[in-house]
């Protein structure tokens, strides 16, 4: 196992209390495997990649218990030394917004070479031609020239390209990107999305990808974590979960989006209700206030993620496709 | 329509319109001037009663468009008539008993209300604005309204900041049916709205155009989302229309390259067919509107596109009964293969 998250809580101080973000959160990661995590803003997606990376912004965020164990070692354990040589070089991160990644006043170059110099040992030149060659990759146009240009001079989708070649120029084991192409428009998106699917063949990287477009997780990942209010209440291959979906979230979820691939429906079926304040969240299943399913059960005690069907858990008091909802 | 003041069968009428904008740059003498053609010479109909989707990538000019049909930027040329009157050449007078009859509900649910208004004052501005009601009867009004979008009615003495995204859209949404509006334009309404509460908000939209009698254009970006809302839809590139059909037949048969493109690019939460999908991937980016490339505008990243193509203007034609799309090569490409949309559920 290439990672394994185990009991993960991470709480956020707000003048209105402590807000778990992430609740005990555990799931594995395969060599090679991509694995999307979506859910809705607030559901905790980013803050478990940010935890992983242990860059949740102190002093209000701290990761209070759990651990991250990533190669047979417990990242939340290292000195943030040791830490430092595993971001970037073991476990690379992108985000939305590449802008905010990329320093401004640095050209490509410069930003690539930099930690190809530290992690990989290269000297400036040999640095710079990894450069070139990691820019071809990803499709930058005139990337000998191109690498000596400043962020500013990129698209939005050229941008992200840049980010994924600096994210993959020291052959990371994990990348973790985080809504990569949430920013972008559609047919953007789509050579973004077919460049990971070209890399995933050629490097072994083991992927997580975040994202709330529920059909980007389908067409890129293996496997899938759904999230609600801080916790996993789904875990499955993408194949089950989107054909065979076990927890009301997320066939609520399902049901509730238009879809090109089905017919039209005169009433979308809308999920009831709003999303819990992560500051008092309800007691039992956290899904509980707007869910057909919900029984006495799901009002007192938090279902646990447990294993229904081979290799697919789910949180959650009722087996949904034997009760009414 | 041109003349007459006989409502047509169209309840909006625009023809040849452009919106440009000039941006200048610097001092004299090196200041330099360019103009973004946002919209540039645009035939477009709505009839009563119908919602027109409008979809393109961002920068095609499809909210620019939206808010040149309210004049809430001024269109450059054209024409443009809403129920048969002229609302280009409309004095102030006429041009706010109009705006009276066209509204708008706007994409960020917390930038479009004032934080230092309660709802109640927010929703009841404009009938203050018309004089349409005052005192108790304005109050009353108000409540009405809030039943109408699903708010409690009791909320009115609550600031915005009290409500979470998909209530302030809801609120924003009674505030433009405050005047009783007979068209409105919605502009990317859910799409800063999370997924489980987008629902919501398109059914409430698509109930109260049934109940009210309403005409909508459905500005976005998701072309799942206009599917569904829409009775037909406009595609815009670089601001023009390239493609206008019925929703059935627009997302069944695709004439124009560039929507071809973009429903292909589309992902949809079914993993066996994203995984065996054979996309249209188009090349780089959208030019500049400042400086729109000659012929058709698409041609740069079109994968059929030919040497015409680069010189000739495409006109928007009508290519199948009710179906008009503006491209040279329509009836010389094979019919698009459809993957995206399923024959039965």
């Amino acid at each position: 196992m290439l990672l394994s998250v185990e009991h993960l809580t991470t709480e956020f101080a707000t003048n209105r209390g402590v807000a778990k973000a992430v609740d005990d959160v555990s799931f594995e990661l395969r060599e090679g495997e991509a694995l999307g995590v979506v859910g809705e803003s607030g559901s905790g997606k980013s803050v478990t990649a940010l935890s992983i990376m242990r860059l949740v912004a102190r002093p209000a965020g701290r990761i209070t218990s759990g651990c991250v164990r990533f190669n047979d070692e417990n990242l939340l354990d290292l000195s943030e030394d040791e830490m430092r040589r595993v971001r970037g070089k073991q476990i690379a991160m992108i985000f939305q917004d590449p802008m905010s990644s990329l320093n401004p006043v640095l050209s490509i170059e410069r930003q690539m070479t930099e930690s190809l110099e530290l992690h990989e040992g290269m000297t400036r030149r040999q640095a710079r031609r990894r450069a070139i060659e990691m820019l071809e990759l990803v499709g930058i146009p005139d990337a000998p020239n191109r690498v000596d240009d400043h962020p500013y001079q990129f698209s939005g989708g050229m941008r992200q390209r840049v980010m994924i070649a600096i994210a993959l120029s020291c052959s990371p084991r994990l990348l973790i990107a985080d809504e990569p192409t949430t920013a972008l428009d559609v047919t953007i998106q789509a050579q973004i999305t077919d460049l990971v699917q070209r890399l995933r063949s050629e490097f072994t990287t083991s992927i997580i990808w975040i994202s709330h477009d529920l059909g980007v997780v389908a067409g890129l990942c293996d496997r899938a974590l759904v999230m609600y209010a801080g916790q996993v209440i789904e875990d499955g291959t993408v194949d089950d979960i989107f054909a065979d979906p076990r927890h009301p979230y997320t066939l609520g979820l399902l049901r509730s989006i238009p879809r090109l691939d089905r017919p039209v429906t005169a009433e979308l079926v809308p999920i009831d209700g709003s999303p819990p304040d992560l500051v008092s969240p309800p007691v039992g299943c956290p899904f509980q206030p707007r869910c057909a399913y919900s029984v006495a059960r799901s009002l007192e005690e938090r279902p646990p993620l447990q294993e229904v069907l081979t290799g697919h858990k789910v949180a959650c008091w009722v087996d949904i496709t034997k009760a009414a909802g | 329509m041109s003349g007459t003041t006989l409502a047509g069968p169209h309840l909006v009428d625009a023809s040849g319109l452009k919106t440009h904008f000039t941006s200048r740059r610097g001092l004299p003498p090196l200041r330099h001037t360019t103009v973004i053609r946002a919209v540039d010479g645009v035939d477009i109909t709505i009839a009563r009663g119908e919602t027109l989707g409008l979809v393109g990538e961002s920068g095609c000019g499809k909210s620019t468009l939206g808010r040149s049909l309210l004049r809430l930027v001024e269109p450059t040329a054209g024409s443009l008539t809403f129920d048969g009157i002229d609302v280009i050449g409309a004095d102030d007078g006429s041009l706010r008993r109009l705006r009276r009859r066209m509204q708008m509900v706007f994409q960020d649910p917390y930038g479009s209300l004032d934080p230092r208004m309660t709802v109640e004052q927010a929703i009841g501005e404009p009938l203050r604005i018309h004089a349409l009601a005052s005192g108790a009867k304005r109050s009353s009004r108000v409540r009405e309204l809030l039943g109408q979008v699903g708010l409690d009615p009791r909320v009115g003495e609550r600031y915005p900041h009290e409500f979470s995204g998909g209530q302030r859209q809801r609120i924003g949404i009674a505030r433009a049916l405050a005047v009783e509006p007979e068209f409105i334009v919605c502009d990317e309404p859910v799409s800063a709205l999370d997924v489980s509460i987008q629902a919501q908000v398109l059914n409430l939209l698509d109930r109260l155009r049934a109940e009210l009698r309403l005409t909508f254009l459905f500005v976005a970006h998701d072309l799942s989302v206009v599917r569904h809302i829409s009775h037909r839809v406009a595609v815009m590139y670089l601001g023009s229309v390239v493609e206008v059909a019925s929703r059935d037949r627009l997302y069944a048969e695709p004439l124009h390259p560039y929507t071809r493109a973009l429903l292909s690019a589309v992902p949809v939460p079914n993993p066996r067919m994203e995984k065996g999908r054979q996309r249209m991937i188009l090349k780089g980016d959208v030019p500049s509107p400042a400086r729109p490339p000659s012929g058709c505008r698409f041609h740069t990243r079109c994968p059929l596109a030919i040497e015409r193509c680069s010189v000739e203007v495409p006109i928007l034609e009508e290519k199948r009964p009710g179906h008009v799309a503006a491209c040279h090569l329509v009836d010389r490409v094979p019919p698009a293969s459809r993957p995206t949309v399923a024959a039965a559920p």
